[in-house]
């Protein structure tokens, strides 16, 4: 019902993004999260999941897990843009009967792999999902999870980045986007978290879209990968990352 | 005697065996019991360490990816601790899993009140589509098992240490009449029924036997009711009293009735000792029983 027909695909680009976000209204609490994933969001679905619009639930997939259910105007918009939802329904954005809300919900929305906007969700089901795969002898899906800086103050992510550093389940890749946004920070930088316990970590900027792919298709190295990407801090006019990255 | 939680890790392997959609996740508890079954199956026994939160986000990813998991620690641990990722990472996510917990409300006496959960089964009924199966025997544990691990819905299964003398003929999602008679109707769940049969002995009573407590046999109890000479009904749980009074009230909503609910008190006891021990402090052993029974039928 939702998804577009295969002439439709490939008619938007990213410069056409802002104006799909453009159709959505009243976010505004979730306004600049909304943006923070914007890029590793478009660099994702551009150039490095297989997925397809004609066939979101085919088994061989790459998965795409938005942890981080807030602000996902971004989110809708890339998916309308690559063909999973109809870019007409995004005006009718969190009205009563549109499938898409401040959260989504996977039940509602072709290709949307999860529900989520409680915090902490998404990586644990993750690290299942590719446990699931792994047991089907399904080596070739890659299972992406986006979270937040802050969503890692939740202990929940801090059992599976633990559990899936012990097994080296490297069809897992978190991205999290760092906007600055924990209350009480990371010392050390995000990244630290997930490389001691054994991930292969990697911090990028953000909005740079050849070091997001780079860092999304670096060979595995029998660890799971973790890649962070700064971009500017929440409470911030500024356009340009605040942090230095490597 | 072979107790359900011994009977579950015997069966659970049979189904490893023979079904290849079948995973079992663990949070340590039960892991050492497992280990011949993982040395078989290293993909599909997955122990996660002593992460409850991450046992149900895994279970759940596993089921989006296809396969049927059997989830497993005590109660306290695997519906409490990690009650929002049941709510989410299952209901939400609208997919299915089995929970097998084992502990009850106070197998675990000595260990005192972090290892006792009276409240799983209330807290469970909080969300939609979950049944709930509370066996009295390790039989009925099998059977509850292998029919839940054929399905597709969320399952919780809720093993104890206490049991019955023997298993009954039960059918999952099914009352079972027990006995019959014209005073009144006793529902006893699952590892009750012994203490109802010897409570209840010479007196005019119904006695259904529930093992599957969501959805309740609405029609069982119905036709035990209008059976009898009165609308008199005894629940007897083996968790947090009164618990499905609201389904006897429910299923009774035409007929003027009077409902008793019997089990687990919500105040701590704050006291070690044995199930035995407990069981009678909660007024759950046959002697109370029958005095709480008879006075309420008159």
């Amino acid at each position: 019902m939702m998804a577009m027909t295969t002439s439709q695909l490939g008619r938007y680009g990213y410069a056409d993004i802002e104006g799909l976000m453009g159709l959505m209204t009243g976010d505004e609490k979730h306004g600049p999260a909304a943006t923070s994933t914007l890029d590793a969001l478009w660099v994702l679905y551009d150039r490095v999941l297989n997925v397809d619009p004609r066939d979101p639930g085919a088994p061989a997939r790459d998965r795409f897990l938005l942890s981080k259910g807030h602000g996902p105007v971004a989110y809708y918009a890339v998916l309308a843009a690559k063909g999973f939802i109809d870019p007409g329904v995004l005006r009718g954005f969190a009205s009563f009967d549109s499938a898409l809300g401040y959260h989504p919900d996977r039940t509602l929305i072709p290709g949307v792999e999860i529900g989520s906007g409680s915090l902490g969700h998404g990586l644990g089901l993750a690290v299942g999902i590719a446990l699931g795969l792994r047991a089907q002898a399904r080596p070739e899906p890659q299972v992406f999870v986006m979270l937040g800086d802050a969503e890692l103050d939740e202990g929940s992510n801090h059992e599976a980045i633990a559990f899936a550093g012990a097994i080296g389940l490297d069809s897992l890749h978190a991205v999290v986007i760092d906007n600055s946004s924990a209350t009480h920070g990371w010392s050390g930088g995000v990244g630290t978290r997930f490389e001691r316990e054994g991930w292969s970590t990697v911090t990028v900027n953000g909005r740079d879209h050849d070091a997001l792919e780079a860092a999304f298709v670096a060979p595995r190295e029998g660890r799971p990968r973790a890649v962070v990407a700064v971009v500017e801090p929440k409470n911030s006019a500024a356009r340009r990352p605040a942090i230095n990255v490597r | 005697m072979e107790t359900m939680r011994e009977r579950f890790v015997v069966t659970a392997h049979e189904l490893l065996d023979s079904d290849p959609r079948i995973a079992i996740v663990l949070a340590d508890i039960t892991a050492a019991q497992f280990a011949p079954a993982a040395a078989g199956h290293p993909d599909r026994v997955i122990n996660v360490g002593i992460r409850e939160q991450l046992l149900v986000g895994v279970t759940g990813g596993l089921t989006l990816a296809g396969l049927r998991p059997i989830a497993h620690t005590f109660p306290s641990f695997l519906v409490e601790r990690p009650f929002e990722q049941v709510k989410l990472d299952l209901g939400h996510q609208d997919v299915g899993a089995v929970l097998v917990s084992s502990g009850a409300s106070y197998d675990m006496t000595s260990e005192g009140r972090t290892h006792q959960a009276p409240g799983d089964v209330a807290l469970l009924d909080t969300l939609d589509g979950w049944t709930i199966e509370v066996p009295g025997h390790p039989d009925e544990a099998e059977l509850l098992l292998r029919d839940a691990a054929a399905r597709d819905d969320r399952v919780y299964l809720r093993l104890s240490g206490e049991a019955n003398n023997a298993p009954q003929l039960m059918v999952p999602g099914q009352f079972l009449p027990v006995r019959t008679g014209r005073r009144g109707t006793v529902v006893a769940v699952g590892p009750m029924l012994t203490p109802v049969l010897d409570a209840v002995a010479g007196l005019d009573l119904s006695v259904l036997y529930a093992v599957t407590v969501r959805p309740f046999d609405i029609g069982a109890l119905r036709r035990a009711v209008t059976a009898s000479d009165t609308a008199d009904v005894v629940l007897v749980e083996p968790y947090l009293a009164g618990t499905s009074n609201r389904e006897v009230d429910e299923a009774l909503l035409d007929l003027p009735h009077r409902v008793l609910g019997l089990g687990v008190g919500r105040a701590e006891l704050r006291r070690y000792g044995t199930p035995a021990e407990h069981a009678a402090a909660h007024g759950l052993d046959p002697a109370s029983l029958r005095e709480r029974i008879a006075s309420f039928l008159g």
